[in-house]
């Protein structure tokens, strides 16, 4: 064996510059499928004197470098980082994902989490740049332009340009930093060279309000510099025109927080009498739901119903609708979510399987009252969904006061149940439902109550000649109450 | 009195927007001016351009139009009774701000709110006409909040979300009680029914339209409310439930939690103290657990005894040491959903965990290069090579729990 050589390693790669991913992915394109190790390259950017490119050898014919796609996505944003050892890094990547294919999904291994770490840096610091670049005007009318300083601590230059095209498209602008700079004159987009802070303008006459902002939005009850600290580091603040500030309000928070707290609270404004005299000294009547005498009145009334608790998580009361003198009502179980947001009985799915099967009936939906026996949307939330729950014996009890009104000041001729809590409210018991279905109960007072389900029952059915079968059924029992009605 | 200038004004009406918490700038459609060649874009992601020394991001020009106000809700500083200085902005000088702002990278854009002067339909009007202005006549492609007002008429709040990204409305306070008690003038009935319609709308915009078949644009990124924490006596159960009643019903995008804070000239009616930021937080975290961890509201408090939060402890690791009957959990085995329960394990790590376990088994050292900290996460998992044994059930466990995260702890 021979004698390690010093330091020399067999193939140097010199890189055009510190972003040349291009010229790097080339030449371990090459290395790598002439299996050359990578303790054997060292890597180097122009003008780096040591670095001189040796011949790489040339890609065998006929094989095909293969990776998982994500890796190149990867190593591009890592590429970005100052780490002068990353070159070296993503070859051994590369060498070991041959062997491993895998590796980029053990998030636990060494290498793959230095990578996702130099990416985090990159993105970090492309979304400071994003955040912290303050542009300064110069010149007027044609002459206006928009000049930035800003310090990355990647190489970030190009990868973010197209983000400040994009957004500031009708503008002409230059952002500069001390590796490259980016400039748009409103159609073109081109990349240059490095600059000092004294290439970009002084001050903006704007930067004075914009430090007005940044002190008046501070609350000084809220002190936590920390917080301020951990997303806008110190680094950042030589050049952003409100930090300069900082210091001060600090400073004074406290002081400012315990004025506010001792001060007493002070007589009112004297314009204040004037505003309560005009705007709110008509005291709006709470309706009075016993001296109610018509439909309108008693659904005004119902607005502010408390008999139970179910309108503390409901949007509204939702009440019965339909001509005062309907011959018929039918009484269903209590609002949706549908019905809750538009304050009206059936008007979800199950209403309009309701109203096809009236149609299918012949019973015109106009001339027939609907209503709810519970008429509070009572459910239960699971994310952005409300589930249904059934209301108790005790809701259908507290909200039977307006059924009975709904039915003292319409006098239908016939009552229909749509499901059990339907029956339950205008028979004052539990029946079973499926059983009794299509039977006419007549209560005490005269009234004659056709028994049937709640057309949600359809709904929740899957099977398909099931389901029809139901909505067959439900259709019968319509014509039935057609044929009710007309007697 | 002699007129105002602008900076006077700004200094003004920013004051007094700062009590609304948020400045999100996220959640929007894409857009960007490459087409128009106007200025602004929105990219999903919101950004914030600088943090006031209250650790709060600066994201958007967060002003009101005026501080003018017929209102007196005794939480806020701009209370008719209020003695504080008074100011009102022209539509051109909101405009010209925006614009002069965003040009120089300061902000996403505009979160504009009001005072209510004269009638709701005449300051949402001057509100709506900021927007159609900046996206018309200026080509503004940032992001507009703007606040609505709940008895706006139909029309205004139709336009205001054909300009704007997202619209909020304030609940203010978790009970009607509450409301009634601090904001007389308001009607908590008006602003559900507002929330209610603003679902619909949006439900409606969503379908295309049968004649174009194309999506009409309203408010793309959802609406949003705030609750104010510590101005009433409701318990973090009580404002969770109300939450999660919000979410479910409105589909809200975000509940913000704003802990109480002393203004200037505050009413008597009123705790006098620091805000309670670190409740406040939690109510953050346990809102999470609820959106991200698959936890409904009535669990979260479920076996507390006052039906507060923990402040010690954040609201996961205090349900867990609650239902330790539940652990410990095998990451090697365990489904999503119960890696999602284990205090510690944020939803990005559950991730990593199903991707790396599906290539090797995985250790406690493992973890440990994934986490930010074990200690709370060892008495509740299994692992290759680690069993909790009887240390689940310790019963100080919850106190050495505290102790070694206390040096990680945010304040």
């Amino acid at each position: 064996m021979q004698p390690a050589e010093l330091d020399l390693a067999r193939y140097s790669v010199r890189l055009d510059s510190q972003t040349d991913f291009s010229g790097w992915r080339d030449a371990a394109r090459r290395l790598a499928l002439n299996e050359v190790k990578p303790e054997d390259i060292s890597w180097h950017v122009a003008p780096d004197p040591d670095g001189c490119q040796t011949d790489l050898p040339a890609m065998p014919g006929g094989v095909q470098l293969l990776v998982p796609r994500e890796f190149i996505e990867h190593a591009e944003t890592a590429f970005c980082h100052s780490d002068p050892g990353r070159f070296a890094f993503l070859y051994r990547l590369l060498w070991r994902l041959r062997r491993e294919p895998k590796l980029l999904a053990i998030a636990s291994d060494p290498d793959t989490r230095r990578l996702e770490a130099m990416e985090k840096a990159v993105r970090r610091d492309s979304h400071k740049m994003h955040a912290f670049v303050r542009f300064r005007k110069i010149g007027d009318g044609d002459e206006e332009r928009y000049v930035a300083w800003f310090e990355p601590d990647h190489f970030i230059v190009e990868r973010n340009a197209d983000f400040f095209v994009r957004r500031f498209t009708g503008m002409r602008w230059t952002i500069l930093t001390p590796y490259a700079s980016a400039d748009w004159n409103g159609e073109r987009l081109a990349i240059g060279p490095g600059a000092a802070k004294g290439d970009a303008p002084a001050g903006d006459d704007t930067e004075a309000l914009w430090r007005t902002y940044f002190e008046n939005i501070f609350n000084p009850a809220r002190l936590k510099v920390k917080a301020m600290q951990k997303e806008m580091p110190k680094k950042y603040w030589r050049n952003l025109p409100e930090a300069s500030l900082i210091p001060d309000l600090i400073a004074g928070a406290d002081k400012a927080a315990t004025a506010m707290i001792a001060k007493m609270p002070t007589t009112p404004a004297p314009h204040h009498a004037k505003v309560q005299a005009k705007h709110w000294s008509k005291a709006t009547e709470p309706a009075e739901p016993d001296a109610a005498r018509t439909i309108p009145k008693l659904r005004e009334a119902a607005k502010g119903c408390r008999r139970c608790p179910l309108w503390r998580d409901a949007t509204q009361t939702v009440f019965g609708e339909g001509p005062d003198d309907a011959r018929v009502i039918f009484v269903g179980e209590q609002p949706g979510d549908q019905e809750d947001l538009a304050g009206k009985p059936f008007v979800g799915p199950a209403g309009n399987v309701f109203d096809a099967i009236l149609d299918d009936a012949g019973v015109d939906r106009q001339k027939v009252y609907v209503t709810n026996a519970v008429k509070h949307f009572k459910f239960e939330p699971r994310g952005k969904r409300r589930i249904h729950s059934k209301p108790n014996a005790g809701e259908v009890q507290a909200c039977r006061w307006w059924i009975d009104r709904e039915f003292e000041l319409i006098k239908p001729d016939l009552a229909v149940a749509l499901g059990a809590t339907a029956a339950l409210s205008l028979l004052g018991k539990a029946i079973p439902v499926t059983k009794m279905r299509g039977q006419v109960i007549e209560r005490e007072d005269g009234l004659r109550v056709f028994v049937t389900i709640h057309p949600s029952f359809i709904l929740r059915i899957h099977e398909s000649a099931e389901k029809e079968a139901e909505r067959e059924r439900f259709l019968k029992d319509m014509r039935e109450v057609k044929r009710l009605m007309a007697a | 009195m002699s007129a105002l200038t602008v900076r006077e004004k700004l200094a003004i009406l920013s004051d007094a927007a700062k009590y609304d918490a948020s400045c999100a700038s996220s959640g929007s459609a894409k857009r960007d001016s490459l087409k128009s060649g106007g200025i602004g874009s929105t990219e999903g992601m919101g950004i914030c351009h600088s943090y006031a020394p209250d650790g709060r991001c600066i994201s958007l020009l967060k002003i009101l139009l005026t501080n003018f106000c017929i209102y007196d809700c005794s939480y806020c500083i701009n209370r008719s009774s209020s003695n504080v200085r008074r100011a009102r902005f022209t539509v051109d000088e909101v405009v010209k701000l925006t614009m002069d702002f965003y040009r120089r990278n300061y902000i996403e854009g505009l979160f504009l709110s009001s005072g209510v002067i004269r009638s709701p339909d005449e300051t949402m009007g001057e509100m709506v006409e900021v927007a159609r202005r900046l996206r018309l006549d200026e080509k503004f492609g940032g992001y507009i909040h703007l606040k609505t007002i709940p008895e706006s008429s139909a029309e205004l709040v139709e336009k205001a979300g054909l300009y704007a990204d997202r619209l909020s409305i304030n609940v203010e306070l978790p009970t009607d009680e509450g409301v009634k008690r601090l904001a007389p003038e308001k009607k908590p009935e008006t602003i559900r029914l507002s929330m209610a319609r603003l679902r619909q709308k949006m439900e409606e915009k969503a379908e295309p339209t049968l004649k174009t078949k194309k999506r009409e644009r309203f408010a793309p990124g959802g609406q949003s409310t705030q609750m104010i924490v510590g101005a009433d006596k409701t318990s973090d159960d009580g404002i969770l439930h109300a939450s999660a009643r919000l979410y479910g019903s409105y589909h809200l995008r975000r509940v913000y939690y704003s802990a109480f804070s002393p203004i200037p000239d505050s009413s008597s009616s009123l705790p006098l103290q620091k805000p309670p930021l670190m409740r406040e937080h939690r109510l953050y975290q346990a809102d999470w657990l609820m959106r991200f961890y698959g936890f409904s509201q009535p669990e979260i408090l479920a076996g507390s005894n006052d039906g507060m939060l923990d402040l010690a402890i954040d609201p996961k690791l205090a349900w867990a040491l609650r239902n330790r009957g539940l652990f410990p959990v095998d990451v090697n085995s365990a489904e999503r959903e119960a890696l999602l329960r284990v205090p510690g394990l944020g939803t990005k790590v559950v991730a990593k965990i199903l991707e790396t376990r599906r290539h090797r088994r995985m250790r406690l050292e493992d973890l440990g290069r994934l986490c930010q900290s074990i200690a709370k996460l060892r008495p509740f998992i299994i692992a290759e090579g680690w069993s909790p044994g009887a240390l689940t059930d310790k019963a100080g466990l919850r106190g050495k729990i505290v102790q070694s995260c206390e040096q990680l702890s945010l304040f």
